[in-house]
This record gives structure tokens, sequence and C-alpha cells, in this order.
């Protein structure tokens, strides 16, 4: 029962098949993984370990081609796309390597976009937007393009937007990757307070200095689990 | 709602080139259509009024020759037609609603004062009115039965007529002279075009009373007289019975086509009647594929850009954007670019045609082509096409991007 109540995900035999036919590339090995709510967890593995497969497929944005995957001790094979949709809106949000944010908005109208899709009501969603840029620091450029900011800014931005809807579970990609030194452990120091604030949290990186600060690290070799850390 | 129309404005901006294309489009397509039929109808209508210039429904008779031996009559003979055959045919031939016989005279003098031209003078019965479409301008009249029966010394200007001889004068009331002959002025002719014709257009003769002519010129023979029948779809029937009477009076084979000419309207009008179509389908057809053009063009840019956005469609659905949400935004965007274009594209071609309206163009060309007439069905059936062709493009493909894993879309650069 206690159990339970602290289970955020459960990956059971996932596997994931890409192509079919005689060019099939088997990204993910019926891995087994299971992540407690208010973990910090590293994924590491070398590039095409299929670390953003397994990503991806936890952040509910691809389907594994057999297995099953809890979410909240929900199996999510039986959501429709609406349903994952919210998953994806309420209770997880991401950062990417690149970023991913809106060209053509301010940070602001990024951050915001979320509620938005929630249904937020203006006033609390405006208050919470400015609130989100000002814990990661940007309150002042809040009105500026993601082509104004820095890099480290914008995976920043990006950090704000995956909070927005105050997720339990945050995943990121390789947040750091396309960054300085500096930034990255900048952002690395940013997902460590979140951790400290309750959320649960996974990222993938190459950073080396994610084994001193995640709590746990998974290493992920060939699409197969080599050490869960635990 | 707002918020939609601030993302709208915003999409303008970044996609300045490829909305505006879409918009141009939209606008070249509205508007290239209702201008072509615009000018097509116009021309249509022209046409039609310059028909109508001579008088519609009418049988034009004139003498000829004989070209057939009859009664121990050699071929060859002239048919000379006088008053009294009109007179007679109005007593004895059915389904006559007006005739009124026409002499006609060139090389008269008309005189004003100092001013002095050269034009023919036709004398008629007030039923020509009617037949020939003389009608007059506002404050005055055609020949009148009183004038017919007291012979009076009243004229009827042609427009032209009026114009050079009065210039920016009221000429109803005046008096002229034809022939040293002192004509009071009783009306002049609306302006008017006319597309066939024989001795010259209307607007540049003078009628008076046909009783009056007679006396001034002491005339035996008409030229020719004209008649309506009352009821188009007789028309073969009285023509007949009109030849047979004259047959009969002037002692000629009523199955001799030359001993008199007969020129029948109604038949050119069923001729015309057949071009107008002609010219009506043919338009069509270019609009048709004026049409196709267009909507391959909008089609084109819409689905172009609804690709490139699978990123964005990507990013969102990531951030739990439903399906629904993201169609939404693309309907209302490829809404909003349609009503957008068609409206502008009214607009011009509006504009256009009150241009060409403005436009002191004179001339024969420009009679006929330069009224163009806007039908408002067919406008609004083109902008709405345009923009349905416009908006399917878009949704499709944004409707193939919602549909994909996120992650696939994602990947899309």
């Amino acid at each position: 029962m206690n159990d339970e109540e602290n289970g955020m995900i459960r990956l059971n035999e996932i596997s994931k098949v890409y192509g079919t036919g005689e060019v099939k590339v088997e990204a993910l090995k019926r891995i087994d993984l299971e992540i407690k709510k208010n973990e910090f967890i590293g994924l590491i593995g070398p590039s095409g370990s299929g670390k953003s497969t397994l990503m991806n497929i936890m952040g509910c944005l691809d389907t594994p081609s057999s297995g099953e995957y809890y979410f909240e001790d929900i199996n999510v094979e039986s959501f429709n796309h609406n349903q994952l949709a919210e998953i994806r809106n309420e209770r997880i949000g991401f950062v990417f390597q690149n970023f991913n944010l809106l060209p053509y908005a301010t940070a602001f109208e990024n951050v915001e976009l979320p509620m938005l899709f929630m249904g937020v009501k203006t006033k609390t969603r405006k208050e919470r937007t400015m609130e989100l840029l000002d814990k990661v620091g940007l309150a002042k450029r809040a009105h500026h393009k993601p082509n104004e900011l820095s890099g480290g800014e914008m995976q920043r931005v990006a950090i704000a937007r995956s909070l927005a809807n105050n997720p339990s579970l945050i995943l990121a990609d390789e947040p750091t990757g396309n960054l300085d030194t500096q930034s990255g452990d900048e952002i690395l120091a940013v997902f460590q307070d979140l951790w400290h604030q309750g959320h649960t949290i996974v990222v993938i990186t190459h950073n080396p200095n994610i084994s001193s600060r995640a709590q746990r690290v998974v290493k992920l070799i060939d699409g197969a689990i080599e050490n869960n850390g635990a | 709602m707002l918020y939609l129309l601030r993302m709208f404005y915003r999409e303008l901006r970044r996609q300045r080139k490829r909305i505006s294309l879409t918009i141009f489009a939209l606008v070249w397509g509205t508007f290239s259509i209702v201008i072509l039929l615009a000018f097509g109808e116009g021309l249509n209508r022209q046409m039609k009024i310059a028909n109508q210039g001579l008088g519609t429904g009418i049988v034009i008779v004139s003498g000829g020759q004989t070209s057939i031996p009859y009664r121990g009559l050699g071929k060859g003979r002239q048919i000379l037609l006088r008053k009294e055959d009109v007179e007679l045919l109005k007593n004895k031939v059915p389904g006559i609603k007006y005739i009124s016989p026409e002499g006609d005279r060139y090389a008269n003098t008309l005189t004003l004062g100092r001013k002095s031209f050269t034009e023919r003078v036709i004398g008629v019965y007030p039923s020509f009115e009617e037949m020939r479409t003389y009608y007059p301008q506002m404050g005055s009249r055609f020949i009148n039965p009183v004038d017919l029966q007291n012979k009076r010394r009243v004229v009827f200007l042609g427009t032209e007529i009026a114009r050079r001889l009065f210039e920016n004068e009221k000429p109803v009331g005046k008096t002229i002279m034809i022939n040293a002959i002192p004509f009071l002025v009783i009306g002049v002719m609306q302006d008017k075009i006319q597309n066939s014709m024989y001795n010259g257009p209307d607007v540049d003769k003078a009628a008076i009373p046909y009783s009056t002519y007679q006396t001034i010129y002491g005339d035996e023979y008409i030229q020719r007289f004209i008649y309506m029948p009352e009821d188009t779809a007789r028309t073969s029937a009285v023509k007949d019975d009109v030849y047979k009477a004259l047959a009969a009076k002037h002692n000629f084979d009523p199955k001799d086509t030359q001993a008199l000419r007969t020129w029948d309207t109604i038949e050119d009008e069923e001729l015309f009647d057949k071009i107008f179509l002609g010219i009506q389908i043919f338009m069509g057809i270019i609009g048709g594929l004026t049409l196709i053009v267009a909507g391959v063009g909008v089609t084109n840019i819409m689905y172009v850009s609804a690709k490139k956005r699978t990123k964005e469609i990507g990013i969102k659905m990531a951030l739990g954007a439903k399906k629904r949400y993201v169609l939404f935004q693309f309907v209302s965007e490829a809404l909003m670019i349609s009503l957008i274009g068609g409206a502008v594209g009214i607009l011009l071609s509006f504009l256009t045609v009150g241009l060409f309206k403005a436009l002191p163009l004179e001339g024969d060309v420009a009679d006929l082509m330069a009224h163009p007439v806007i039908s408002a069905d067919i406008m609004f059936l083109t902008a709405m096409i345009l923009g349905v062709i416009g908006f399917l493009a878009g949704l499709f493909p944004a409707r193939k991007a919602a549909s994909l894993r996120p992650v696939e879309a994602l990947r899309y650069e």
C-alpha cells in the first residue's frame, strides 16, 4: 500500500522496435524500471543507447511496441489521444535539449501555453507565469522572444514552462546538451532545487556532474539497463 | 478568441511571406473571376441594349423587284409601296399591334441661327416611337396623332442633331428651319446605342409627322414600313398574311421572295440570344478554369505551410494541447486568411468596376466594353469556393499532423 502511494512510474518489460521486417532496430529491450515520487534520476548512457526513446515513452510522447507502462499506477495503454494530452499537460513537464520554444512567442507566452491548454483563468495564468519566470530568474526577460535570449536563458524559459501546471514528473532530455559548462551547471542546479521542492525529476545527460547531484543514476547500454542505481 | 487574434497577428508577422502569398492568391482569384464575369456580363447587357436600339419584335418591309412572272406580268418589275398599303394592312391583317410608314429623305438642311447641318429627315406615325425606340427625353415628347392629323410642322430630333444644333441650350419649344421651312421642336431622343441600323444611326435623324412629310415633299411612295406583331410567337403567320395582302394588291406572286424585302428583327434576336448564351458559357468556362488555377495556388501555399508547422504542432501537443485545440487554431487561421483574401478581392473588384464607370470613356468599343456589371452571386460564390478550398487544404495536413504521435511531429524540421 505504502509502496503504491509512492510509485510515480513503473515500466514492465517495455520494448520499442523501429522499422519492420528485415531492418528492425530494437531501441529498447524489455526494460523494467520503477521510479518513486520525489526521486531525482540521472539517466546516462552512450548515444543510441535508447535514452531518448525511453524518455519519450515515459512522457507519453510515444508508445512502446510491447510491455506495460504505469503512470501513477494507471496503465497508459488504455488512454486515448485526449487523455494522453491531459496527462502531458497536467502531470508531466518536459525540457528538451533543443528547448522547443515557439519561436514567434515571447518567453511569457511560451510559459503561459500549458496553462492555456488547461484552461486556467487569465488573471491566475498571468500571475503564475510571472511567478515562474521569476523563479528561474527571467522576470526581466519576460517579453523577449527566444532569439533574443541566450541558450541558458532559453532553457530556463523551457523549465519555467515545464513547471506551469505544477506537474508531478519533470522529464528533461539532455537539457544541458546545447549549453556551455557554466550554464549547464546552473540548469542542473535548478533541477536540484526543484527536486528539493518535491518534484520527481528524470534527467538524461552527458554531464558528468549529474552523478554528484542526482539521487540515483540509471545507466542504459544498447537498449537495456546496465545499472539501475538502486 | 482574443488570444487567437493575437496569435494570428503574430503569425502574420512571422510568416508574412506565406500568408501574404495566400491572401494574394485568394485576392487575385476572386478579383480575376469577378472582373472577368463583370465585364462579360457588361458586354452582354450592352450588346442586348444596343440590339434594342433598333427596336425589338419588329419587321421592316421595303419594296423590291419581282423575280417570277405573274399573271402575264414579266419579272424584274419594281414594287413601290405607298401609304395606302399601310392603311390596307392595318385594316385587313389581324395580329398587327403597330404599323407605321417611313418616308426617308437625305440631304435636308437643318438650320438654327447661323448653324446649319445636312441631315436625314423621316416622316412617320406616332407608333414609330414604340417600335423603333424613339423615346423622348424628360420634358419632351414624340409625334402624336394630333400632329399627324393636323399636318403640324413639328420635329423630333435625334440626340446627336440636338446636341450639335443646340449645344447647351434647351431645344424643346424652339424653332428650327428644315429646308427653310420653320419647324417647332417638340422632343429630343434619349441617347441610345444601336448596333443594327439602316441609313445611319437614329441619333442622327429628325422625325416629322408623315402627313407633314408628304405635304412638303409630295412623295407618292414610302421607302418602307415597319410593323410589330402582337405576339412574337405568331410572327411568321402575320408575315405571311402581310405578304399575301400586298401580293394581291400589287399583283405579284406571293411566293416571290424578291418582290418585297423583309427584315425580321425577331429572327435576329433569336440568333443574338444564341450568341449571348455562347458568350456566357464561354465566360463560365474561363471563370471555372481561373477558379481552379487560383484554387491550386491557395491549396499549395496552405498545404506547404501546414506541413511546415508540424513541429509547432508537435511542441503544442507535447505541452498537452488536445487535437481539437490544434485544429481549431489552424481552422480559424485558414478562415481568417480566406476572409481577408475574399474581402480584399471583392473590394478590389468593386473599386475597379467603380473606376471604369467613373472614367469618361466614349466610342463604340467603350460603349460595349466599359460597362462591367458585378454579379453578387458569382462574387460571393467565388470567394466562398476559394475560401473553402484554402480551408480544406490547410485543414487536412494539420489534421494529419495532429494525429501523429507527438514524438513524430516533434522530429519534423
